[in-house]
């Protein structure tokens, strides 16, 4: 693609190359300019991580400190709602990836009644603001007396939210799935048990990982939903909001700055083993 | 599509079973209490009782028309906003991105790394009002447009600013998505028949790119919508849209029918939005069976 477009440019009179050379550095720049403006916020929450603010509000640099980092549970509440967003973003993850996985199987695999109302059903959650879902959830709860607000219907609601993520993860993979492979062992005596503990799993067990870490990262980061929903326990997020209207200290900008690093590193990891998987494979 | 399962018709509804039966329970059910709560009247004190109480949507359209224009306003210029900002990078990463495009893709995701929260109030400390965007908008003579009083936060603009940026990943992926999908030959064959760049660009780039276009428009227009968290953080009470209505109105004032009849209003707007959209630009594109 590209040498085309090079050999096309060259057959061109010099001024015209000129001239999209001019237009081609345009758009190097602005996306350059893009990605600074995309990345400022979080440059910034890195930054006044190591910051001693003079007051109560974390807005304007005063001297560097790694005190925060030393410190970071020394804010009152900040330690238990970290612990417990994790805990939840565990769970969450774990059991939604779980109920989604299945779902998108049965969605690319089997053609049967209700397969586009089930699409429908996943669809819906993902195109329904966040709000109305919180306050739908919170209407549920509190007509029904089978759930106690807390740890519960923060669990219940983030598995709720994070299947449709699932399912749209594992179904982009298992669509591009070269079913022969699955024949083959069934024609070598494979039962279909076996055939999706040998074959199929593996295969798509980086988009089960994908599926994993994407529920993790949206469940640590929902606010709306666990905010209608949580009762009197507080999560990271309900933590931030919470100090937010006295002044967030800058441990809020520590754990921001450290979920920051574990996800993207995540992320490299993930895009890195899936890398050397299709390497291996080519090789073989 | 069935290979080999075709003597087994039960294993596709085993396999659907948990996950079907939870997303009903807590995402389908809790909508019909929702509709429920919204047609009641009474307070917390004394409870509530069903009486088909349609005067609570009345009354929420009545009392609350500028919240909810303004959110549609607010959500519409930020997801304009964000197409513009997102398409020509989308157009660089997917054209000239080589085999750099994954890093690049890491950068446009990387704000949904950091907490959203944090994001907004990292926001909050850009524009302050002795930061460097005030400061370079005051030497522009810009501030008097754009903020209020020599100030941005507590404005609209500020309330904008932050719903564009939070939502810009939504938009910028479809788009690199369509855009990476399309056959560069096309592009060069329209060249080729002495088409110049620009109308190039217009008649065969943009309309292959449009499923892109209508996919990010969604994502970003549809959660821009209900939202509150920048208003609360990066506005004032003027700026407040029907997000924040909806939220106070739940937990601080415990008014759960007129409520809950907010979130269908605002549900049913996006409805005709979605509709509307649909009928601008071909149902084809929506669900993507175009592409």
């Amino acid at each position: 693609m590209t040498s085309i477009a090079v050999e096309h440019h060259e057959r061109r009179k010099p001024l015209m190359a000129t001239w999209s050379f001019v237009k081609r550095h345009v758009l190097t720049v602005y996306s350059i300019l893009f990605f600074a403006y995309l990345l400022l916020p979080i440059a910034i929450v890195i930054v006044f991580s190591f910051n001693n603010p003079p007051g109560k509000f974390n807005y304007t640099w005063n001297s560097f400190t790694w005190d925060n980092w030393r410190y970071w549970n020394g804010v009152p509440g900040i330690q238990s709602a970290v612990v417990l967003s994790l805990e939840i973003a565990l769970i969450a993850s774990l059991i939604a990836t779980a109920l989604g996985t299945l779902i998108a199987l049965a969605l690319v695999r089997y053609s049967f009644r209700g397969r586009a109302s089930t699409n429908i059903l996943i669809f819906l959650p993902l195109s329904t603001p966040e709000i109305v879902l919180g306050a739908s959830l919170l209407t549920l709860f509190l007509h029904t007396t089978f759930v106690t607000f807390g740890f519960e219907t923060i669990l219940i609601a983030h598995i709720m939210f994070c299947i449709s993520f699932a399912v749209v993860t594992v179904k982009a993979r298992l669509v591009g799935f070269d079913r022969h492979l699955e024949e083959a062992a069934m024609d070598l005596g494979a039962n279909e048990w076996t055939t999706f503990q040998k074959v199929t799993l593996p295969l798509i067990a980086p988009a089960i990982l994908a599926a994993l870490l994407l529920c993790f990262a949206i469940s640590i980061d929902d606010f709306v939903v666990t905010y209608f929903n949580s009762g009197s326990d507080v999560t990271f997020p309900l933590f931030v909001w919470g100090a937010a209207r006295i002044g967030a200290p800058p441990q809020v900008n520590v754990i921001g700055t450290a979920i920051f690093v574990i996800a993207l590193t995540a992320m490299l990891v993930n895009v890195l083993v899936q890398m050397r998987r299709s390497k291996r494979a080519a090789a073989e | 599509m069935n290979v080999f399962h075709r003597h087994q018709n039960a294993t596709p509804y085993l396999l659907l079973l948990p996950g079907v039966l939870f997303l009903s329970v807590f995402f389908v059910v809790p909508l019909g209490f929702l509709a429920y709560q919204s047609l009641e009247s009474g307070n917390i004190d004394f409870g509530y009782a069903f009486t088909w109480q349609w005067s609570n949507y009345w009354d929420a359209i009545h009392n609350y028309r500028d919240e909810f224009i303004r959110s549609i306003e607010y959500a519409g210029i930020a997801t304009v906003l964000a197409l513009v900002f997102s398409y020509p990078v989308a157009y660089w990463i997917a054209f000239r991105g080589g085999r750099w495009k994954n890093l690049l893709l890491l950068f446009i995701v990387a704000p949904f790394f950091v907490t959203y929260l944090i994001r907004t109030l990292a926001w909050e400390t850009i524009l302050s009002d002795n930061g460097f965007v005030v400061r370079t908008l005051g030497n522009l003579h810009l501030l008097g447009i754009l903020g209020q009083n020599g100030r941005i936060l507590s404005t609209g603009t500020a309330v904008v600013a932050g719903i564009t940026y939070n939502f810009l990943p939504f938009m910028a992926l479809p788009l690199y998505v369509s855009l990476e999908q399309i056959d560069a030959r096309l592009i060069e064959a329209a060249e080729d028949l002495y088409a110049s760049k620009w109308h190039a660009f217009w008649r065969v780039t943009f309309p292959l790119s449009l499923p892109g276009v209508v996919a990010g428009t969604l994502l970003t227009f549809i959660p821009a919508a209900g939202d509150f968290i920048n208003a609360q953080l990066l506005g004032g009470p003027q700026n407040h849209m029907i997000g924040n209505v909806i939220q106070s109105k739940f937990l601080e004032l415990t008014d759960y029918p007129a409520a809950a009849a907010m979130s269908f209003i605002l549900m049913a707007g996006i409805l005709v939005f979605v509709f509307l959209y649909a009928r601008l630009v071909g149902t084809e594109q929506l669900t993507g069976t175009a592409g």
